[in-house]
């Protein structure tokens, strides 16, 4: 064997290497230094203890969302001829200096001719206490098994309107709990589409580079400078009216994620050109790993953390996208229930006025996006543990 | 100086002939047209005057054209069933809905959404600028906390809930209403002192709700280039040789800190005007909102793209004008770019 074809193999040390033996790590220090990037950032996020408690608000309100029917005292069109718009019903404890548990004291309503109102009054005389885990209204649990079961139920001859009715007398809370279900669930598929797109368009600008990453750019340009919102109305107002409103909900999630993904796919471009210089990844290509090796151990790992932070911090606009379209009537319509749809009925100056209490799924909604902003904000600044 | 105009502008003029382009196709997405339907309507009610009318103005406007020949006439560079009359040479189009020219619908509507969205940039830099250099100078005081709390909010609420909000408060606690940009006897009126004033008091919680968020958001990204400049060496340089506090910090970092709020400006610009459409249909401002809203309801093509159109450049000049104010304020930006 000549000398130059030597010097090219790899010389190895057959002796066995302990790294611990030639660089002692302190005890206290080890977990931290054999720590994956994964563990550090959940250390690092740990810390963070506004976006810690935002995340458990939204871990809560997502865990209600596969079991909507059995939490939500009615269905979600179920009507109470008897009692449109009614006011919310108090919850009580006490009943004449006795505790009785949670209960409700019963409405009596009259009309009143002058007005042409119903005026309800608070009968104090009755408490009626709720009922757990008790057999109400029959529904469909995810519109197959057939159950009666809820968590809570109204008293039994009584009512439970906690945060009032609508004005088919259709219970608000029943109806903000089932919304839940499509708001929270759209704000996740719609980011999906938006990541979908945007790691592809992202990745492909940023690998070809040349021509194709001109394009993309230009075009990501354009789409920023347009105001999203009359694209959405204009896009919504193009869905036929006859789809069925399953397909009116793929339909809102993909006009909006078709107008979020150039945020995530510069995102992409930017830290795949960044990331292809650093050191770590020239180190890989001196020991000889393949592309797909540097791509799928370095370089996805590394910017993954930094796009799920960004795609965390773009799930509150889609919420909200859906929320206005919604509100505006170009969105989902009913008897789909969404945030956006209850609070269309709020829409004017009359129901605000007379029902403020429909103004109530603004509460949920804000706490959501804000939820949302805090976590995102403290995976953002967990994303880059090494920092 | 005039050759980065002249690229800007060309370049400014691409992005308009694409997004005009991607208007038409959006407003052509739904099956049928306002004609067609309204046709089939009045042939199901036996009314044969109308639907001549409403065929003349097929023929009018060219709608039973392919759709590409009609986006050229619809822009004005090919001619149409009488000439040359598109976008290009100032005519709007007809809008169904209303049997009126675009022109006339619009009205007003123009210059008052033009009104809200400049007195929107000018609120968020008029409330964030003092706020930001506040916060900056006293990190981590009472005054920094709080600002940043509100910024939060402020970035989280969304404004049209927050209208909605105000809505209710403002008519429960003060019987008033505060949707509209005058009282209601002022519209149709000739434009007098009275109405003016009417406008201007009515044009302040638009004006806050719309440009809540955008303020959060330019105070938090001020606060945080100031600070970036205060540990700087010049500035330790200017105080150390005993430079006013307020002299050294206002003529140096503080300039520094602006870059970057003036080019943000581009990035503002299309959120605040998809907010001010939104608020405008809940306070029920005359501006284009509300019609936008009906327009795409009832497919009345021209008056719809026209406002897409109007929204779009509205945002992309806005733009034009940060750049420029960018190169003016830094001469570090070379304009011509690197050759």
């Amino acid at each position: 064997m000549n000398k130059a074809a030597l010097s090219k193999q790899h010389y190895v040390d057959p002796a066995p290497f302990d790294p611990g033996a030639s660089e002692p790590v302190g005890s206290e220090n080890e977990s931290y230094y054999r720590a994956s990037s994964w563990q550090l950032m959940w250390w690092k996020f740990r810390r963070h203890k506004v976006a810690l408690a935002a995340a458990f608000i939204l871990l809560g309100f997502y865990l209600l969302v596969p079991f909507v029917e059995v939490i939500a005292p009615y269905n979600q069109s179920q009507r109470n001829g008897d009692f449109l718009y009614a006011p919310p019903q108090r919850v009580h404890l006490m009943h004449e200096g006795k505790l009785v548990g949670p209960f409700v004291y019963p409405y009596e309503y009259r009309f009143d001719f002058d007005t042409f109102r119903r005026v309800y009054t608070v009968d104090t005389s009755k408490p009626q206490p709720i009922r757990f885990f008790c057999r109400g209204e029959g529904y469909d649990f995810w519109g197959l098994v057939p159950g009666d079961v809820h968590l809570f139920c109204p008293p039994t001859d009584g009512t439970l309107f906690i945060l009032g009715t609508d004005r088919l007398g259709r219970d608000l809370l029943s109806r903000i709990i089932y919304g839940a279900r499509i708001s929270l669930t759209i704000g996740i598929v719609g980011i999906a589409v938006s990541f979908a797109l945007g790691l592809f368009f992202g990745g492909l600008a940023g690998y070809l580079g040349g021509w194709v990453d001109h394009v993309i750019q230009r075009m990501i340009e354009i789409l920023r400078s347009l105001p999203e919102l009359p694209l959405w109305l204009a896009l919504s107002a193009a869905l036929p009216p006859n789809w069925s409103p399953v397909l009116v909900f793929f339909g809102i999630t993909i006009i909006l994620g078709l107008l979020d993904w150039p945020g995530l796919a510069r995102a992409v471009r930017s830290k795949l050109l960044s990331l292809r210089e650093e050191d770590f990844v020239k180190a890989a290509e001196l020991m000889g790993a393949s592309k797909q090796r540097i791509i799928a151990r370095h370089l996805i790992p590394n910017f993954m953390s930094h796009l799920i932070a960004s795609a965390t911090l773009s799930i509150p606009s889609m919420i909200l996208g859906e929320t206005a379209l919604s509100f505006l009537g170009l969105g989902l319509r009913p008897p789909v229930t969404s945030w956006g749809v209850l609070l269309n009925e709020a829409q004017n100056l009359a129901a605000v006025q007379l029902h403020p209490w429909l103004l109530f799924p603004i509460v949920p909604v804000v706490i959501i996006v804000l939820a949302f902003n805090f976590m995102g904000d403290g995976l953002r600044d967990a994303a880059d543990p090494y920092h | 100086m005039i050759r980065f105009l002249l690229r800007r502008f060309a370049t400014m003029a691409v992005t308009l002939v694409i997004i005009s382009a991607l208007v038409f196709f959006i407003i052509k997405l739904p099956p049928g047209d306002f004609l067609t339907n309204q046709i089939a309507e009045l042939r199901a009610q036996g009314e044969s005057a109308s639907i001549a009318k409403a065929e003349f103005l097929i023929k009018q406007y060219g709608l039973d054209r392919p759709a590409w020949e009609q986006y050229l006439v619809w822009i004005g560079v090919m001619p149409g069933p009488n000439g040359f009359s598109g976008l290009l040479q100032g005519d709007w189009g007809w809008s169904f809905e209303y049997d009126k020219p675009v022109t006339e619908v619009l009205g007003d509507a123009l210059w008052l959404t033009l009104l809200v969205n400049l007195a929107v940039v000018i609120f968020i830099h008029l409330v964030s600028i003092p706020i930001a250099i506040y916060s900056a100078t006293r990190q981590y005081s009472l005054g920094d906390y709080i600002a940043t709390f509100i910024g939060y909010i402020g970035l989280a609420t969304p404004s049209f809930l927050l209208a909605l909000i105000l809505l209710y408060y403002a008519n429960r606690w003060f019987d008033v209403s505060i949707g509209g940009l005058y009282d209601a006897k002022f519209a149709g009126q000739p434009w007098t002192w009275e109405k003016v004033r009417s406008l201007l008091s009515h044009l302040v919680v638009p004006t806050l709700v719309i440009g809540l968020g955008g303020t959060a958001a330019m105070i938090r990204r001020m606060r945080a280039n100031l600070l970036d400049e205060l540990g700087k060496q010049y500035y330790v340089t200017a105080k150390a040789k005993g430079l006013a506090p307020r002299t050294a910090l206002l003529k140096y970092p503080f300039r520094m800190s602006l870059n970057p709020f003036i080019a943000d400006i581009g990035n503002l610009l299309p959120h605040l005007i998809s907010g001010s459409v939104l608020v405008s249909l809940v306070l029920s401002l005359p501006t284009v909102g509300p019609i936008l809203l009906s327009a795409l309801k009832s497919q009345d093509q021209f008056l719809a793209g026209f406002i897409l159109m109007f929204v779009a450049v509205l945002t992309v000049v806005g733009m034009l004008i940060s750049d420029l104010l960018l190169a003016w304020l830094d001469p570090r930006i070379r304009l011509g770019g690197r050759r």
